[in-house]
């Protein structure tokens, strides 16, 4: 089940993806975005955001670091999981139309977890330009547990 | 407490320069496919004026100093020990490559929860590009847990 969403979400990937963007007057409160599942996270993963990100903390990158602080092991950085999130918003529409975007971590993200961004349209706010959407976020991993849960503003 | 004098006080300013190679490395680590947010070239076809810096972008950005943790280890929170809690965003205009961003931070916040088992501290920042205009406001707000 898990793997048929990700050949699917890979076959709107591509250099194209930028065009095709949802029509939001087509879309209503209830509507839910398409998915967005990441692959397992690993220690390379770790390893990639810590140099990419700036967050150079080594609870994320170090396992001896980790446990010699109190951990059984490194764990996720929590903005790894908001640009995943950021990513679920941007196939979605240009960034342009994030008016904000906002989360709350709400449990440590694994080695081997599996992350997958969900959002449905909770909200239809009108607007002297036209109107803005609420979108309500959530993530979670493979066995259900949520990661992070949020909430997006979407100008039309 | 002492640590209150830190409150409101808006930091000194944090000038940094938004680098091509990093936003392509950024988006390698985070399995970024949309080549606007990569190939600068891409990125102008598609009306960008340069690769454009992904939503949560400014934080990095905000990291990119000899020690980001600097502010909260000011307030005596063991880095160790921190959790992020919240983040959010407001926006107003794009980050690009080659841009540069001026950050100005400001602690919010300084409190303690569960009879001083949990230490949090919320801050702002505003990020204004080389034009002068905002391009985000940002607020976070980590804990450190206290044995």
């Amino acid at each position: 089940m898990k793997h048929s969403k990700q050949v699917q979400d890979l076959s709107l990937g591509g250099t194209n993806k930028a065009m095709r963007k949802v029509d939001l007057t087509t879309v209503a409160v209830g509507d839910e975005l398409p998915e967005l599942s990441k692959p397992a996270i690993t220690r390379t993963t770790l390893a990639y955001f810590c140099g990419a990100s700036n967050d150079h903390n080594p609870i994320h990158v170090d396992s001896d670091f980790a446990q010699a602080s109190g951990k059984d092991d490194v764990f996720a950085h929590g903005m790894l999981d908001m640009a995943y999130m950021g990513q679920l918003l941007t196939n979605w529409v240009p960034q342009s139309a994030i008016v904000s975007f906002g989360v709350k971590f709400g449990a440590i993200v694994y080695v081997g977890d599996e992350i997958t961004c969900r959002g449905v349209i909770s909200d239809r706010i009108e607007t002297d330009l036209g109107f803005n959407l609420v979108i309500k976020l959530k993530a979670t991993d493979q066995r259900g547990e949520v990661k992070l849960t949020g909430e997006a503003v979407i100008r039309q | 407490m002492s640590d209150q004098q830190y409150i409101n006080q808006p930091f000194p300013p944090l000038v940094v320069d938004v680098e091509v190679w990093q936003l392509k490395f950024f988006a390698k680590a985070v399995g970024e496919t949309d080549p606007i947010y990569f190939d600068e070239e891409l990125a102008q076809q598609a009306g960008h004026r340069s690769i454009l810096a992904p939503p949560t972008y400014a934080v990095t950005l905000g990291c990119a100093v000899p020690d980001p943790f600097e502010r909260v280890r000011l307030l005596g929170i063991d880095v160790t020990k921190l959790l992020h809690t919240n983040q959010y965003f407001e926006y107003f205009a794009p980050i690009y490559a080659r841009d540069q961003i001026t950050f100005v931070a400001t602690i919010l916040d300084f409190y303690e929860k569960g009879r001083g088992k949990f230490q949090f501290m919320v801050e702002e920042t505003e990020a204004r590009n080389q034009f002068g205009e905002l391009t985000t406001r940002f607020k976070q707000t980590v804990v450190e847990r206290r044995e």
